[in-house]
């Protein structure tokens, strides 16, 4: 990318052309509108047992059908046995579980697999399926369980998600040392990238391409929203001297915007890419892992290698971590420091919608995905030293980690509860993070 | 296609039991935002912490519960409603002195950050199964302010014309419009003492006020549990308004939505709450029920808009409204431009 | 300003009179005691002050050159920032670990070099706020004025003499936002002396401020020694006002004391020539356009006439 003969002129070239790529997505995704965030729709929680030993299953289909017997809404149950399906309005509703998805050796208890809600207008309806049987083999449990066998397992799990969580986070933790933004939109960065690369893949109104190429596109578009952010808004927004706390607040109206403008194209379902869904697991050392979900681990940690290298040997990644360091220093040294903000929201763009992807892919897409993610991303951030590349993947790899550990000891219910923590945690003894310099901070 | 059902719709909206929530959601974080400078992102934490306070010291005992988890309920149930709003006020100093102690001397932004963490903490510790004895997890607690509607003296019927309250709406709009009134007045008269004097003076400039002598941490830490308390007063208000808490009723969107109004009716200003919540409520319900009428009286093509788009619309326009006050009037709708020049924040 | 020179100062005077030009010299009537503060930054040494006193009702200017460490040392007695070792006292107390509210409670109080007006706040609220020991203040006795109007009220008129000493009486209801930069200046020092100070800490009070009015600023600063017979530590760099308004002069360099002494002593002392030019052994007598010149903040001579 040549980004030093950029001139305002095919900059601004460049914003039109982006604004125009996502008004097509937009466009095209428009059919695939189901659902909404802030109205009825009912919860629907499949389990088994009762009191401590009460599991959760996992994966059941769940469908909801109107007065009419049409169906409105459909989804899978989560780790916590439970999915949330939006409804069109408040009335009547059945919903019905799939009992053929089920874990062998579970039944519905009663052998009712039906419920009937009366939803009130803005209420939440709740369908409660308990099974006969036990559905332990699946985990989950109790506040504590001890489980120590379990371990590597979930370590591997763990640095899964905390490289998800590390490509996510080194833009965040860029931006915030290049402008000072602690930029609350960055979580809708990370679900545009998914849906984006969702609309290539498996929407009917998309071309169906092959994951790989959808995802592609997905990162193009991303690093493109986020250079067509900085340059629309947070740019002007900085030269017009808006304080920082002032943009902080601005980050979290965009958060929404994005993230309702996905709610409409988008929908509120929880939906699977088309490739890469059913493999069978490679077994290693007693540890259990799909195809997929070792891609995504090597995967990862090729872009965290490659981002690493670019710093490190880069012209522009040495200009970045000047600039990061110090940036009256690095401007009056002669670095084009708008230059390197523009490369910043680049970057940050196309890792988030690259983390997107690879978090669809292993636990499909979801509008609320990004912005889910987000407090995670703040906890890696922090941990590894706010402000720094090396500090971001660091920092997320032990949050994931963390997350994935705890459920080893404690109820999965609680895996982010020590993420977050151990976020307040470091704040409390090391302001600075793992690998942050001593400064004063407040 | 009744365009006076838009103004009722608003009209409803703003003056109902989730105006009178936000009103003193948002009063309390003027404390905080507003007057000391502190960037609370968790009030809504508070406010469950309230509304569980009360929820479960006044939840109905097993014996008569009907709940499937009625079976292992721990902890206390059946009390009188006031020991549920005094456990309410002492969870939230509680929780201000828990939050307030490691996040105060740091930075406005990681105070942010933090702050909403924390809420997501109690959130995802409410809902949990772990917490199911006291919480009733996802499921929430029903039917325990009895207490409270037995004593309306209002008379059943119906209401103010089109606007149709019920009595008992009534009721709890009365008792919460002058619980706003009177912390309003609270909120005034401590703005015009000196303890306000140095509340905004942090806001201006920690280090100043400190050069002078002021204890910054110590008035930090007070400005956060009044304008704590003040929330979980809000959590209390919707939790026995509603006969209902639930642990998902407490996302971070709260918060957000306290930040519009405060910014919306003016922050550091005593009538910027209500100022707010009123604009806010109105405007979010009138624009939904004016496109639901439009979309219905096929005045807006339900190809172009959809019934179940409006609710995105409603939270992409309080996005915009959040940003663009944000980038173009800090001081609010109603501000004093000489103080808008001088907002350094 | 002709001389209604108050008798402790001219006490303090006569002792020092006696008292040798070296570094870390022992003062007659020593108000700050300060032992072997020492604050590093990483591998930086920042601050390194192995002894220093500072007389009462006298004015003490600080100098040195960019990057002397002069306001880290500031942040250090003021307890803005805290050193690695070392201890330092204030007026017989040890203020070792007292947090900075404290420091000005006791009776040291500073002033920034980035002017810290409250912005959206007035004038006279500026002036009222700095008031020690207000019972309004407390949460409980806030929303019963009857029990502070009284002591607001006596606030107010000392406000309001300070403020037409300062010339500043006609902006009373003015945001202090509004002020230009040598008002703002003027405003926080009045406001500083609002606490009743037994010693004041300027920070570079003239940096900024347009030559016009440093002429009243620096008479504002003599009278606070004049007549209050206020002790006065101050940090600047145009060395005319050093000299004129200085009773003694401490040289910082690198973080260490390297002189100190009256003010004429320190434009022939060889260490200071030294360390402002960095050069081998100082060759005869540098001006004192130089020093100024080394220390980055040049201002020219004939703007004080």
């Amino acid at each position: 990318m040549g980004l030093s003969q950029m001139t305002p002129c095919t900059d601004r070239r460049r914003g039109w052309a982006v604004a125009a790529l996502l008004t097509v997505v937009v466009v095209l995704l428009a059919p695939a509108a189901v659902a909404q965030e802030d109205g009825e729709a009912v919860l629907a929680r499949v389990f088994s047992g009762a009191g401590a030993d009460q599991t959760d299953v996992a994966g059941a289909a769940i469908v909801v059908l109107d007065a009419d017997g049409t169906e409105v809404g459909s989804g899978q149950t989560n780790d916590e046995g439970e999915v949330l399906i939006e409804l069109p309005g408040p009335g009547e509703y059945t919903i019905r579980l799939d009992d053929t998805t089920l874990p062998e050796g579970v039944t519905p208890r009663g052998d009712v697999v039906e419920r009937t809600q009366n939803v009130q207008a803005g209420r939440q309806g709740n369908a409660l399926f308990p099974l006969e049987g036990d559905a332990a083999a699946a985990a989950g449990g109790g506040f504590f369980s001890g489980d120590i066998s379990r371990v590597p397992q979930l370590f591997v799990d763990g640095i899964k998600l905390g490289s998800i969580i590390a490509i996510t986070a080194i833009g965040l933790s860029l931006i915030f040392g290049t402008t000072g933004l602690v930029n609350f939109a960055h979580g809708e960065l990370v679900t545009l990238g998914a849906v984006v690369a969702f609309f290539f893949n498996a929407s009917p109104a998309g071309p169906t391409i092959h994951l790989i190429f959808a995802g592609i596109v997905a990162v193009i578009i991303g690093a493109f929203a986020g250079a067509g952010l900085e340059g629309t808004i947070w740019g002007p927004l900085r030269n017009r001297g808006v304080g920082l706390i002032s943009m902080l607040v601005i980050s979290i109206g965009l958060s929404f915007i994005i993230r309702n403008v996905i709610l409409i194209v988008f929908g509120g379902a929880t939906r699977p890419f088309l490739d890469y869904n059913i493999q069978s697991q490679i077994k290693f050392l007693g540890i259990r892992i799909v195809p997929r979900d070792l891609a995504i681990i090597v995967l990862s940690f090729l872009v965290l290698i490659a981002v690493g290298l670019m710093l490190q040997r880069t012209k522009i990644g040495k200009a970045l971590r000047a600039v990061a360091d110090n940036r009256d220093l690095a401007e009056s040294s002669g670095i084009d420091v708008d230059k390197v903000i523009r490369f910043v929201w680049l970057l940050g763009g196309g890792l988030s919608a690259f983390g997107g992807v690879l978090l669809g892919a292993t636990e499909q897409v979801n509008v609320n995905m990004g912005f889910n993610l987000l407090l995670l991303m703040f906890a890696g951030m922090i941990l590894g030293g706010i402000g720094t590349a090396y500090g971001a993947m660091v920092g997320s790899l032990v949050v994931g980690i963390i997350s994935q550990v705890s459920t080893a000891f404690f109820s999965v219910q609680l895996k982010f509860v020590w993420a977050l923590l151990i976020l307040i945690v470091v704040l409390l003894i090391r302001p600075q993070g793992l690998l942050g310099r001593a400064e004063r901070f407040g | 296609m009744e365009l006076g059902n838009v103004l009722i719709d608003g009209l409803r909206a703003a003056l109902g039991v989730e105006a009178v929530v936000f009103a003193l959601a948002a009063i309390g974080l003027n404390i905080h935002f507003g007057y000391t400078g502190l960037l609370n992102f968790g009030q809504v934490g508070f406010m469950l912490v309230g509304a569980y306070g009360v929820a479960i010291m006044a939840r109905q005992c097993p014996s008569a519960a009907a709940t499937q988890s009625a079976a292992d309920q721990i902890g206390p149930c059946g009390e009188p409603l006031i020991f549920g709003v005094i456990l309410g006020i002492v969870l939230a100093v509680i929780l201000a002195l828990l939050l307030g102690a490691p996040t105060l001397r740091l930075r406005a932004d990681y105070l942010a950050i933090t702050t909403i963490a924390a809420a997501e903490i109690l959130r995802f510790l409410f809902r949990s199964d772990t917490a199911d004895p006291l919480t009733n997890s996802v499921f929430g607690i029903q039917q325990f302010a009895n207490d409270f509607f037995v004593i309306n003296p209002i008379p059943a019927g119906r209401y103010f014309g089109q606007l149709n309250y019920s009595s008992q709406q009534l009721w709890t709009m009365v008792v919460g419009w002058s619980l706003v009134l009177l912390l309003t007045l609270w909120t005034w008269l401590l703005m015009r003492s000196p303890w306000g004097r140095v509340l905004k003076s942090i806001r201006e400039d920690e280090d100043a006020a400190r050069a002078l002598g002021k204890n910054v941490f110590s008035y930090k830490m007070q400005a956060l549990i009044l304008g704590g308390v003040f929330g979980a007063l809000g959590g209390m208000f919707l939790a026995i308004g509603t006969q209902a808490v639930a642990p998902d009723t407490y996302i971070p969107v709260r918060t957000f939505f306290a930040y519009v109004i405060i910014i919306l009716g003016g922050a550091g200003t005593i009538w910027g709450p209500i100022v707010g919540t009123f604009l806010f409520l109105f405007l979010t319900s009138g624009l939904e029920t004016l496109l639901r009428e439009l979309i219905e009286g096929g005045i807006i093509p339900s190809s172009f808009i959809s019934l179940p788009e409006v609710g995105p619309i409603r939270f992409i326009m309080v996005g915009l409204m959040l940003a663009l006050l944000m980038a173009f009037r800090p001081q609010g709708i109603f501000g004093d431009k000489e103080e808008m020049l001088l907002d350094a924040r | 300003m002709p001389a209604d020179v108050n008798a402790a100062t001219i006490a303090a005077r006569e002792a020092m009179a006696s008292v040798p030009a070296e570094p870390g010299v022992p003062k007659p009537d020593p108000v700050l005691i300060v032992d072997g503060v020492k604050r590093h930054f990483g591998g930086l040494t920042a601050v390194d002050v192995e002894h220093l006193e500072v007389q009462r009702n006298l004015i003490t200017a600080l100098i040195g050159p960019n990057g002397a460490g002069k306001t880290t040392f500031f942040n250090l007695m003021t307890g803005f920032d805290s050193p690695n070792e070392g201890k330092w006292s204030f007026d017989g107390r040890d203020l070792g670990r007292v947090s900075a509210h404290k420091v000005a409670q006791m009776g040291m109080v500073r002033t920034f070099q980035l002017t810290k007006s409250l912005n959206r706040m007035t004038v006279i609220e500026n002036m009222r706020l700095a008031g020690t020991g207000q019972t309004g203040e407390r949460f409980l006795p806030a929303i019963v004025p009857s029990m502070w109007r009284k002591q607001e009220a006596i606030l107010t008129q000392r406000a309001d003499v300070l403020l037409e000493r300062f010339t500043l009486e006609a902006k009373r209801e003015d945001l202090a936002g509004t002020l230009s930069g040598g008002q703002r200046k003027l405003l926080e020092v009045a406001r500083a002396l609002m606490v009743q100070p037994e010693l004041v800490c300027l920070d570079e009070p003239m940096a900024g401020v347009n030559p016009a009015l440093v002429q009243s600023l620096l008479g504002h600063v003599k009278s606070l020694r004049d007549e209050l017979g206020m002790t006065v530590l101050f940090v600047e760099h145009d060395m005319d006002v050093v000299m004129d308004i200085s009773d003694w002069v401490v040289v910082m360099a690198e973080g260490r004391v390297i002189a100190e002494g009256p003010p004429r002593s320190i434009g022939t002392n060889k260490t200071v020539i030294q360390a402002y030019l960095g050069g081998g052994d100082g060759e005869g007598e540098v001006s004192l356009a130089d020093i100024e010149a080394a220390a980055g903040n040049p201002t020219p001579t004939g703007d004080l006439a």
